[in-house]
């Protein structure tokens, strides 16, 4: 009997996701609008002077990140959940922390590495600092992946609920401050020329904790909300 | 006893204001979870009261249905 | 060893334990909670340089202690539900969360009003003030969770995977407030640290303390009950109850 390699399972599942994604491009690009328009609209409602804006460039960056993975996160099992597909793949062999790896990483690909990709943009629209764009980008590399992972339980606690997503917010919303504040912090620091390795080694460890058990925790959320 | 007259118990040496609605709002919204748990209770044993003698009732129908 | 526990993972045999157990805890609520408000109101000294504001202390520290417990019970709740099984513990973390949602919620509005008099304003991002209101938050996200659901069974587990994984996140979130705000703060260190208390304090305290303890007791019983009836609703023990029950 052919049975699937754990590296063979993951791709497939991955190349799936991907896939479906390509053929709904509308749901790729509109995170990706919306991450823009909410990082327009803050110069235009707290006034232009550039030197507020290098202050709070940082913050709005990262919290318009948080909210536009919010926005695509809860699309994450809806569509397999709604056609019975994920209830078909928590039965298979294959370990369901797979299913959840592989579908966080489809998430990452599709929606954090554009964030991390438009950053520098967005930082040139908010004025922000010469030497914080490095810091931006590792943040942004490092970070984006532990809301993919989070907003993930999130998602997967709430899939069968109908009209979970505000739901969603309020449940994953604890979970991503600490991102958020280490992030801003890191991001401010670079700012002002100072070494920020201690906040990036912070992140990368809270994405090592995420990595390692966020997985566990989608595969109990999943199997509780399909029953 | 650390006040001389009530008056200056309820101005609480001019924090009043403060002492008095901190405390009044904590007993009020105590005194609402309290209420909404005793509420919650008796409506609870109602509603499983009404499923039990509505399945009572099904079931008679059903016994006089069959006797016929 | 632990064979004592077993009769109180039996639904019944809880219920009617608590129900028993319940006026023994209004009781000792009725005697510690109005006695200890009334000391700290009336007879307690005022403090020395906060003055008769001061009082509001005897509510503040007790609801903020008793919100933390109380998430770390649901938290232990929440484990026994996933690592056991054990489908009392799923209406146990029900019943819970309102009342630490209250406690969380009482902690931040004595704070507020203790905060204007002496610190001049109602809010500040204080490590502690913001790694409560994200606690308030994650006390919020458990109830919505679990009412969410039509399944009382299934959304207890979602519930219990939340407040398992809160608990993790809950050091690292006071951990990177505490580090946002001695980053971020300003000359001015607020110093809200707990006093050190006379013995004329102390006893209010304690015995106001003594007063909330109990008064959890007493709401989560209430409400552990309930739920208790609301998830064994077609069980003979339960049918018996309500029927009898005339009111």
């Amino acid at each position: 009997m052919t049975s699937l390699s754990y590296r063979k399972a993951f791709m497939l599942i991955l190349k799936r996701d991907l896939t479906i994604a390509f053929r709904h491009r509308d749901d790729i690009i509109n995170p990706l609008l919306f991450f823009v328009i909410v990082v327009t609209l803050f110069p235009l409602g707290i006034g232009p002077e550039p030197n507020t804006l290098m202050k709070i460039a940082p913050g709005v960056i990262w919290v318009a990140a948080l909210l536009s993975t919010l926005l695509s996160i809860e699309r994450l099992f809806k569509s397999d959940y709604a056609d019975g597909s994920l209830e078909q793949m928590l039965l298979t062999p294959c370990p369901a922390f797979i299913l959840a790896m592989a579908k966080v990483t489809a998430h990452w690909l599709l929606t954090g590495l554009p964030l991390i990709l438009m950053s520098p943009v967005l930082g040139l629209l908010l004025n922000l600092h010469q030497d914080a764009y490095r810091a931006l980008m590792l943040t942004l590399l490092l970070g984006t992946p532990i809301l993919s992972l989070f907003g993930a339980i999130g998602a997967a606690l709430t899939v069968g609920i109908k009209k979970g997503g505000v739901l969603l917010s309020l449940l994953v919303l604890p979970l991503y401050i600490p991102v958020l504040i280490f992030a801003t912090s890191a991001i401010d620091t670079a700012a002002f020329g100072l070494p920020y390795n201690g906040q990036l080694a912070i992140i990368a460890a809270m994405l090592a904790g995420a990595i390692t058990l966020a997985p566990f925790a989608i595969s109990a959320a999943l199997k509780v909300s399909t029953n | 006893m650390q006040f001389e007259s009530f008056s200056a118990f309820l101005a609480m040496g001019g924090y009043g204001f403060y002492v008095w609605w901190s405390f009044g709002l904590c007993f009020a919204l105590t005194g609402i979870l309290y209420w909404d748990s005793k509420v919650r209770h008796r409506k609870t044993v109602e509603a499983i009261r009404s499923k039990i003698l509505r399945e009572q009732k099904l079931k008679k129908v059903a016994q006089q249905q069959n006797q016929i | 060893m632990w064979k004592w526990l077993h009769p109180y993972a039996n639904a019944e045999f809880t219920y009617q334990f608590c129900g028993k157990s319940l006026r023994w805890f209004a009781l000792l609520t009725l005697l510690c909670l109005p006695a200890g408000l009334i000391w700290a109101l009336m007879f307690a000294p005022a403090d020395y340089q906060q003055g008769d504001a001061f009082r509001i202390f005897y509510i503040h520290v007790p609801s903020a202690s008793l919100s933390m417990g109380i998430y770390a019970a649901i938290a232990i709740a929440g484990l026994c539900s996933l690592v056991w099984q054990l489908k009392l513990a799923d209406a146990f973390g029900a019943a819970m969360a309102p009342v630490g949602a209250l406690f969380t919620a009482m902690a931040l509005i004595t704070g507020a009003f203790w905060g204007k008099p002496m610190w001049g304003t109602w809010w500040v991002w204080d490590a502690r003030l913001t790694s409560e209101l994200i606690l308030l938050f994650l006390y919020l996200g458990i109830m919505a969770l679990h009412s969410a659901f039509e399944d009382k069974a299934q959304g207890g587990k979602a519930a219990a995977i939340l407040s398992v994984v809160g608990v993790i996140n809950l050091p690292i979130i006071k951990f990177s407030v505490d580090w946002w705000n001695t980053l971020h703060q300003g000359s001015t260190v607020t110093n809200m640290g707990k006093p050190n208390m006379s013995i004329d304090m102390l006893w209010p305290f304690l015995l106001s303390f003594l007063g909330f303890f109990f008064l959890v007791a007493v709401l989560v019983i209430i409400r552990y009950r309930t739920e208790l009836l609301a998830r064994n609703s077609m069980r003979p023990w339960v049918r018996e109850i309500v029927l009898n029950s005339q009111k």
